[in-house]
């Protein structure tokens, strides 16, 4: 048949492509990955300096410091020496260093994008289905290609979660200005704000909680991704897990991912705004 | 020098101004200009002058281009055609053509904004937002913290300088954001229905605080309002607008008494006369009383005469051949201590004391200017006044009678 007999060649192209890249680009990938591999692995190696305990004393303070609440301080200590006590401390201060890793590469891209999105019109429908796309696309099909680019281990892990994660402060960001109040804008416009002003002292602390949402949802994001990173070689929790997986060892599977729910809990309520602000 | 003019100022909302003023200057209206180039006349043809130290009223319905008018001042609308001229240091600056810094310093230096829905940080406190123009401006803390104080002061609510607007009522937000425009101080203030959004008693507080705060600072305020009531008692001049054309501009006497068409003449009859009629446009002139020789009739039923002397001054006042006492009553007076007698006052008396008096006494009143007698106010006068009939003078005294005779009665 004719239509069956043609086929467009869409793989192959996208193969090529890849292929050109290595071919020409192939030292700039390597710099990208080691300069990024570098980053992560001397962050976790700082983290592991010191003694697991008195990490753990440092994190419940600053969760103590960020939230004032005296139950999930309370948690967290539990927390964290539930995971101690399990042996899972050295994979789940990897795993934290590449989420917050992760989140802040998300951030960093994402917010500008978002903010320019709010304000030019084009911008964001062009911007729309990409992002679409880089939520719906399955998370192996571009970890494929980011793996030959990279090369094994932390790097395309981080790229696929970076990918797949920063959709949600681009969002976020971009809502949140728009949400500004035709009024508070007139207010600042005539009061002489310039345009940087405008951004600065009226959209961003307005879309804050927003943005700040956006944020928390990038970390769980990120979390969510560290089985997958693992399978390219990633360390952290993810590793117990796909060994587990392999050997069928259920025991290994089930602590492993109790370590990955309590740090995502625990993220998650750190992260999270203030409730008394004083807004409605 | 006027504060601020407007020049044949046309406002179009939309990216194709110069089509749609084509078909203005054709002659076609609002509808007709949307149906065919999708752009809104905002504002069409608009001449005024506002001078220094007055509150203009621009008064109209949603949609009559008050406000579409107000934000030109202060370039958040652009004006399409014609001039918006603002004196500054002693020339006069175009705000529709004048470049970004221009229209930025006067922004921080020379007109300040109050806005409906109050328009505050609800991230800042109230002292931050009250100090938020300031550091436009590029003040110093020091020299911000002095100013926040004496304006949070000036409008009361010193004790909530570290609450949020959220914790404040809509009147204490409204204040806010008074002190905020005040902050700045410029010399223009433009309020933006300030007060619709607040409940009725609140909005005469704050009504009264403005013309109180008025008197003391002495702005030249720009005010949008769709109450007539409102701009009849804050108006220095009021701007009637409907369909983006200021149809009556004029004092707040005026509008009342000469309503320019039958939109205004509509407006006016469900408006308070009290606070707006003064005791000249009530009267009925002394030409137009009847008199005899040297006397003029008071009540002619009753044998009520008032002698007028040289040059208009009041001799006596008869009733019956007996000589009645006369009192004299200026404003700030109380009235409940007036005694029941024929009382003099001046002719811009308020129609609300005139009422009062005439209550409080059972007599007319007779109203003089600069010592002589000018015209007498009795319920007739009061009557049709309250009634909306003011506009047609000349009434006979004996329409009222049976009334009169139920007052002189009680009395």
């Amino acid at each position: 048949m004719f239509l069956t007999d043609h086929k467009l060649p869409l793989g192959q192209v996208i193969s090529d492509f890849v292929d050109w890249l290595i071919m020409n680009f192939s030292g700039f990938f390597d710099t990208i990955s080691d300069v990024l591999s570098t980053i992560i692995s001397s962050t976790t190696a700082a983290l592991l300096w010191f003694n697991p305990l008195a990490l753990a004393v440092i994190f419940v303070a600053l969760v103590y410091i960020i939230q004032r609440s005296i139950s999930l301080t309370l948690f967290a200590a539990a927390a964290l020496l539930l995971i101690l006590n399990l042996g899972y401390w050295q994979e789940t201060i990897e795993t934290l260093s590449q989420v917050i890793f992760a989140t802040l590469v998300c951030i960093v891209i994402g917010v500008p994008l978002g903010i320019v999105a709010a304000h030019k019109r084009w911008f964001y429908e062009v911007l729309r289905p990409i992002l679409d796309l880089m939520q719906t696309v399955p998370t192996f099909v571009y970890l494929i290609p980011t793996l030959t680019l990279f090369g094994l281990g932390v790097v395309p892990g981080l790229i696929s979660t970076v990918i797949f994660a920063i959709a949600a402060p681009i969002r976020l960001t971009c809502l949140g200005i728009q949400d500004v109040p035709e009024e508070l804008m007139d207010a600042g416009k005539a009061f002489g704000c310039s345009r940087w002003q405008l951004l600065t002292r009226i959209e961003l602390p307005h879309a804050m909680p927003s943005i700040g949402a956006g944020i928390t949802q990038c970390i769980m994001l990120s979390l969510s991704m560290v089985v997958i990173a693992a399978l390219v070689g990633a360390d952290g929790l993810g590793k117990p897990v796909v060994n587990a997986l392999n050997t069928a060892d259920i025991a290994l599977g089930f602590e492993a991912g109790l370590a990955i729910v309590l740090l995502a809990i625990l993220l998650d309520r750190v992260c999270k705004q203030p409730t008394a602000r004083g807004e409605k | 020098m006027s504060a601020i003019r407007f020049e044949n100022v046309d406002v179009i909302f939309g990216k194709q101004s110069k089509q749609a003023l084509e078909l203005l200057d054709k002659g076609l209206g609002r509808a007709e200009i949307f149906k065919q180039t999708g752009q809104v006349l905002g504002v069409e043809n608009a001449c005024l002058e506002i001078q220094k130290g007055e509150i203009c009223v621009l008064m109209g319905l949603s949609g009559s281009g008050k406000s579409s008018l107000l934000r030109c001042i202060n370039g958040l609308n652009t004006v399409s055609r014609g001039r918006l001229l603002i004196e500054h240091n002693g020339t006069e600056v175009d705000i529709a053509n004048c470049s970004s810094s221009t229209l930025k310093d006067m922004r921080t230096s020379r007109i300040s904004m109050v806005f409906q829905k109050f328009a505050l940080m609800p991230w800042l406190t109230v002292h931050e937002n009250v100090g938020f123009g300031l550091e436009m401006q590029g003040r110093s803390a020091t020299e911000r913290k002095k100013i926040i104080d004496e304006k949070l002061e000036l409008v009361g609510l010193s004790q909530w300088r570290n609450s949020r607007p959220s914790a404040l009522s809509g009147g204490m937000q409204q204040r806010v954001g008074l002190a905020r425009a005040l902050a700045m101080d410029g010399d223009i203030l433009l309020m933006d229905e300030p007060f619709s959004a607040l409940d009725p008693l609140i909005r005469q507080q704050l009504q009264d605080e403005l013309l109180a705060l008025q008197s003391k600072v002495n702005k030249t305020i720009v005010f949008v309002s769709h109450d007539l009531d409102e701009a009849l008692k804050l108006g220095t001049n009021i701007a009637i607008m409907k369909d983006g054309r200021i149809i009556q501009h004029g004092k707040p006497e005026d509008i009342v008494l000469n309503p320019a068409d039958e939109y205004v003449r509509t407006f006016v009859a469900h408006t308070n006369p009290l606070n707006v009629l003064c005791g000249y446009s009530l009267m009925k002139p002394l030409d137009q009383c009847k008199r005899e020789g040297h006397d003029v009739c008071l009540d002619r039923a009753r044998d009520y005469w008032l002698s007028l002397g040289d040059g208009h001054s009041i001799k006596a006042v008869r009733r019956s051949g007996d000589t009645l006492g006369v009192q004299r009553w200026v404003p700030g007076e109380p009235v409940e201590t007036l005694k029941r007698q024929p009382t003099v006052v001046d002719a811009a008396i308020r129609m609300r004391d005139a009422l009062e008096i005439r209550y409080q006494t059972g007599h007319k009143l007779i109203l003089q200017q600069d010592g002589r007698v000018v015209g007498l106010l009795g319920d007739t006068e009061l009557y049709h006044a309250l009634l909306g009939k003011n506009l047609e003078k000349g009434h006979e005294e004996s329409e009222v009678t049976p009334l009169r005779a139920a007052f002189s009665q009680a009395g």
